[in-house]
């Protein structure tokens, strides 16, 4: 079982305000699916290899050559926050 | 005009009048819609088609209309996923595709709606509102891919795209009316798709009938070495247009004809797997033991995975921003009121799954039982041919009527989301109705071997007409 705290720790992790009213809600229907999710605890997978994903292919190597990439003023064409060719932010801190 | 064509009746009519004629036919019936499939239409579609007159373009796809999910990058089209944290955001490039869509001939309609990063079943949870089943239109698309297959069952386009995460090309193809092909994972680049879950999910076709979904995989496969999972495995699927299944062998799952089944829905799959054994196939029933834990398995992983793939979305770069005092508080602000509830709970139970001291619990424990799913699927394949089952348990449900409580949405993938895991082919194709509301056959096959599912899906829209009926509401 989550706890309110623990929703609100996990929006911390995951970058996402979450307030009052939002986290008793978020709690309430995280918890029915960690709970349906709990049903796996009965299949033993000790000794089971797990799967990342399907593909069967591992490293994928190309020649390490310079390629075209998009032009500045394109990539900064999305956003009004820009400045002197870089992105504007808030302070970190 | 007609309203519903195939690509080779769209050919026809281009040939008759011209591509501007019948592109700007459909953008007509678009302009009347009652179904809300379209997020945004295309203004440059008319002039790709007169271009396509005047240059008297001869690919594959030449003049024909296609409607495209709004999360496959179009050059100059918004992308916005169904989300509002994308909001004005325009893509600089084609995804893989697109672009081989572009090199075909074909004329990009317009961008469809979708549920939010395609995170769910019914397309409710766009941004831009639901879209409506064009058979009911109180009852939801099926999702997530709910525009692309609205649009076609509407008249509105006879070619989509749309991606299959756990069933995001099917579901909407079942409860629609219309063919939906999944392709084998790594068979279509992902170059230019937004992820959501990128182990599972592949571009996959929608078409009004089989032979059309060919015609799409012809143009959109093949390797592309800007996706690192794209596999070097592409065939001739027009190829498998053949109207034979004589001694194909075909496994019946009894696990995917689980409790809270409809009724017609078990008669009608059952039904379509006795016209198979009429024309000459076998069946027999198979066991998967370890199906019944595939959904809680595909979930983590998907929210795994969509944790750390939607952490991009951070109002630095583009879309939609919030401001707050420093970083963090304008990383936080943005995503709480540009995510929808959706998005956050599934965000956040993938944080939490990865998160120390549950990453072995959720994680690690959902990867190894998707290795146990993968070897019922491979020992069943080894025996049989094809899988056939139910692509959805129930027809389409009402709008509102799911949406409040997530599990019981989550369990309406359970017929789909094994495929993912497996990352086997699959299609969905039209086998019957239950009051007026289509009902969808999937048949699953072997890795790469899409040439079969297809072969069988023809075949049977050759002795049935399930695929030639018309939802009376849109007409």
């Amino acid at each position: 079982m989550i706890t309110k705290e623990d929703v609100e720790h996990i929006g911390w992790l995951a970058r996402i305000d979450i307030n009052e009213q939002e986290k008793v809600e978020f709690m309430e229907k995280l918890n029915s699916v960690l709970e349906y999710f709990g049903q796996l605890d009965e299949l033993p997978t000790e000794h089971i290899i797990p799967t990342y994903h399907v593909a069967e292919i591992y490293n994928v190597f190309r020649e390490d050559v310079i390629e075209e990439c998009l032009p500045q003023e394109i990539v900064l064409a999305n956003t009004e926050y820009k400045e002197e060719g870089t992105f504007r932010v808030p302070k970190i801190g | 005009m007609a309203k519903w064509m195939s690509v080779a009746q769209v050919k026809e009519q281009i040939e008759e009048s011209s591509a501007e004629e019948v592109i700007s036919g459909y953008l007509e019936v678009i302009k009347k819609s009652k179904i809300n499939g379209y997020i945004t239409v295309s203004e440059k579609a008319i002039e790709q088609a007169k271009k396509i007159d005047d240059e008297g373009q001869d690919g594959l796809l030449a003049g024909v209309p296609i409607a495209i999910k709004d999360n496959i990058s179009v050059k100059g089209l918004p992308n916005s996923c169904g989300s509002r944290i994308l909001e004005g955001y325009i893509p600089p490039f084609n995804a893989h595709v697109v672009e081989k869509l572009l090199v075909a001939g074909a004329v990009i309609l317009g961008k469809t709606n979708m549920d939010e990063f395609a995170m769910g079943s019914s397309t409710e949870t766009s941004y831009f509102g639901p879209t409506a089943n064009p058979w009911d239109l109180e009852r939801v698309p099926g999702g997530s891919s709910g525009g692309s297959a609205a649009v076609i069952a509407a008249g509105e386009a006879p070619l989509a795209l749309g991606s299959d995460t756990g069933g995001s090309v099917r579901c909407p193809a079942a409860f629609c009316g219309v063919v939906g092909l999944k392709p084998t994972y790594g068979v279509v680049s992902r170059y230019g798709v937004v992820a959501y879950a990128n182990s599972l999910e592949q571009v996959g076709p929608l078409a009004n009938n089989v032979a059309d979904i060919a015609i799409l995989m012809d143009v959109i496969a093949g390797y592309d070495r800007r996706d690192s999972t794209s596999i070097d495995r592409k065939m001739a699927y027009q190829k498998a247009l053949v109207n034979d299944v004589k001694g194909l062998k075909i496994g019946i799952p009894k696990e995917f004809f689980g409790e809270g089944i409809h009724p017609d829905v078990e008669k009608a799959v059952w039904n379509s797997i006795h016209k198979y054994e009429g024309l000459g196939a076998t069946w027999e029933e198979v066991s998967m033991p370890n199906i019944k834990y595939a959904l809680a398995s595909y979930y983590i992983i998907a929210m795994s995975e969509a944790s750390s793939n939607l952490a991009r979305f951070d109002g630095t770069r583009y879309g939609f921003r919030n401001n707050g005092e420093n970083w963090n508080a304008m990383v936080s602000k943005t995503r709480a009121e540009g995510f929808g509830t959706e998005v956050k709970r599934r965000i956040l139970l993938g944080t939490y799954a990865l998160s120390a001291g549950y990453h072995d619990k959720y994680y690690l424990k959902a990867l190894k039982v998707r290795t146990l799913v993968k070897q019922d699927f491979d020992r069943a394949l080894a025996k049989i041919d094809l899988l056939m089952a139910p692509t959805m348990p129930n027809p389409a449900f009402k709008i509102g009527e799911k949406i409040e409580d997530p599990l019981t949405l989550y369990l309406s993938d359970v017929n789909t989301c094994p495929i993912n895991l497996a990352g086997v082919p699959s299609i969905s194709i039209s086998c019957g109705f239950t009051d007026g509301l289509p009902i969808g056959l999937q048949i699953i096959g072997r890795p790469f071997e899409e040439l079969t599912v297809l072969r069988a899906a023809y075949t049977f829209e050759q002795i049935t007409d399930y695929h030639t009926k018309r939802p009376l509401e849109v007409a």
